[in-house]
């Protein structure tokens, strides 16, 4: 079943075109990687799926409707470095945060609220820096709780800007055990990811793009050196060790 | 109330009311939309005055919301432009402001409007401009006016009070949750526009941007918490606004003048004795360490 379904989705700033043409259908139950060059427009992609940059033309449905009618079904987790982390607020309330779009308006969040959030918080293994405030927690920490907020908001389609970049390696196995998790409930999970050497081991489908979609389909398929320096040009040198073991440099 | 009484109300009013504006506008990083806001408000008082004919709050409060959003409009239609955010706020407000001089000098006249008083304010005259309300009593005009600004202000800030936090924090993510962060962008202006213009008589556009954003900033160094700050905040902006009163009297000067002086002394105090941002604490630890 087709979860999301991205037609020609065409984007820019201003008068640059970030995203051309770009089309492709996610099954549901995929853990697909986006992977591609800097500046191939990753992020900005997840942005106008999510209608936080609209796109010039194209249209994407969810669950065969619009963004405005299942949003609720929809998590985002924003790159790290998207907000300010001296903001005076500690890790439990940022979870927490995941929670507003449920409690609705003029209502405050309430016990049970918070115990749900803490809940999550230990899921990612960070129960005791609940009362942390947040520019206290290491990179690998403040990613953790961002986790912990998608977690809360119980969408059945998610959406990670860069999750593993620059987190340490208990973090990363952390993140990757829930992933895995969500995928085994039957949710779908698309991550922009910037370490080709993970890309085989942690997903099940890829997406290779630079500015409009290269190749999109299972790993095995599609994760293939001659694919990959299509994506990233001439920037890329492919050493091949092994029978299917492809270690991947990129400049 | 005695002459005293009343002005240090109406400058506890200010200072309660800039004091939980600004924990929002130094969180959203837009102090310097206080600034040029504190500006164009001007041209929304004169285009109010000059539609009216009449000086009287309810319009000015009007004309000043308008001329807030209009400033914030222009200064995020320029910025999608591909203008830069400070250079188009400087480009949008000195305009704007020279535009309400003009008006000023050629069109208003004589009328109780000048450009002295609009920068710099006067709070010892707001006791002799009164009205009389039903069940209050006789109450001068701007005291009357700043309460209900602070009313507003603090029923908007508790109502929405998570709303404003997830905007502030993660606009993105409150974005995907539904929540209307354009709107909120847009209400948050209108806020300071109709506190601004109504701290306007007391401290005039200058001294108000001190009473927005110095209180907060000093709060922002004593706390981690988002409710804390703003109690604290609009503390400092109270109690600022009483240690000014009474030094401008002691050394008989621009009462606007010290309460802008004493929110930086607040703030000065803050940055070097603050528990964990301070400099004397920093200065110890370094010490404890060596």
């Amino acid at each position: 079943m087709t979860v999301l379904s991205v037609q020609k989705l065409t984007v820019s700033y201003r008068k640059n075109t970030v995203l051309h043409d770009v089309s492709f259908d996610i099954p549901q139950g995929s853990l697909t990687g986006i992977v591609g060059p800097n500046g191939a427009g990753k992020s900005t992609l997840l942005k106008s799926i999510l209608d936080l940059h609209p796109p010039v033309s194209g249209s994407v449905t969810f669950f065969g409707s619009t963004f405005q009618k299942q949003k609720k079904r929809i998590g985002y987790v924003p790159q790290r470095g998207s907000v300010d982390w001296d903001f005076p607020t500690n890790a439990l309330d940022v979870v927490t945060m995941g929670l507003y779009g449920q409690i609705g308006w003029l209502k405050w969040p309430t016990r049970r609220h918070r115990a749900k959030a803490m809940e999550a918080l230990e899921k990612m293994g960070m129960s005791e820096y609940a009362d942390r405030q947040i520019s206290q927690l290491s990179g690998g920490q403040q990613q953790r709780v961002f986790l912990a907020r998608a977690l809360v908001q119980e969408a059945d389609l998610y959406f990670m800007d860069e999750p593993l970049a620059g987190v340490d390696a208990a973090t990363e196995r952390a993140i990757m055990a829930i992933l895995k998790e969500l995928k085994e409930k039957g949710k779908t999970v698309m991550v922009v990811h910037h370490d080709l050497q993970t890309v085989k081991d942690y997903f099940d489908h890829v997406l290779l793009l630079n500015h409009t979609v290269i190749k999109h389909g299972t790993t095995e398929e599609v994760f293939t050196a001659k694919n990959l320096t299509e994506t990233y040009g001439g920037t890329l040198k492919v050493m091949k060790e092994g029978v299917d073991h492809v270690q991947l440099i990129t400049q | 109330m005695s002459y005293t009484g009343w002005i240090l109300l109406t400058a506890a009013l200010v200072g309660a009311s800039c004091g939980l504006i600004g924990v929002l506008l130094i969180l959203r990083r837009m102090a310097m939309m206080a600034d040029a806001i504190s500006h164009t408000v001007l041209l929304g008082i004169v285009i109010a005055y000059l539609m009216t004919k009449s000086l009287h709050g309810i319009h000015m409060l009007i004309g000043a919301a308008i001329a807030g959003l209009l400033t914030a409009f222009l200064v995020q239609w320029l910025h999608s432009r591909g203008i830069q955010q400070d250079a188009s706020i400087g480009v949008v407000f000195t305009t704007m402001f020279a535009i309400g001089v003009i008006l000023i000098s050629t069109s208003v006249g004589n009328v109780h409007l000048d450009v002295q008083h609009a920068l710099m304010g006067e709070i010892a005259f707001i006791p002799w401009k009164v009205t009389t309300l039903p069940l209050i009593g006789t109450i001068p005009v701007a005291t009357g006016i700043l309460a209900l600004i602070l009313i507003i202000v603090l029923g908007i800030i508790l109502l929405f009070y998570k709303e404003w936090k997830i905007t502030s924090f993660d606009p993105a993510l409150a974005a995907s949750l539904g929540i209307p962060v354009v709107a909120m962008h847009y209400l948050f202006m209108t806020l300071v526009s109709v506190t601004t213009v109504a701290a306007f008589d007391a401290v005039g556009a200058i001294m108000v941007v001190a009473m927005l954003i110095t209180p907060a900033a000093a709060a922002y160094l004593w706390t981690d918490k988002l409710s804390v700050m703003l109690v604290l905040s609009s503390s400092f902006g109270i109690l600022s606004a009483f240690i000014g009163y009474y030094l401008a009297v002691w050394i008989d000067t621009s009462i606007s003048g010290s309460m802008a002086f004493t929110t930086g002394i607040v703030f000065l105090v803050s940055i070097l004795f603050s528990p964990s941002h301070g400099m004397v604490g920093k200065w110890r630890r370094t010490v404890g360490t060596v």
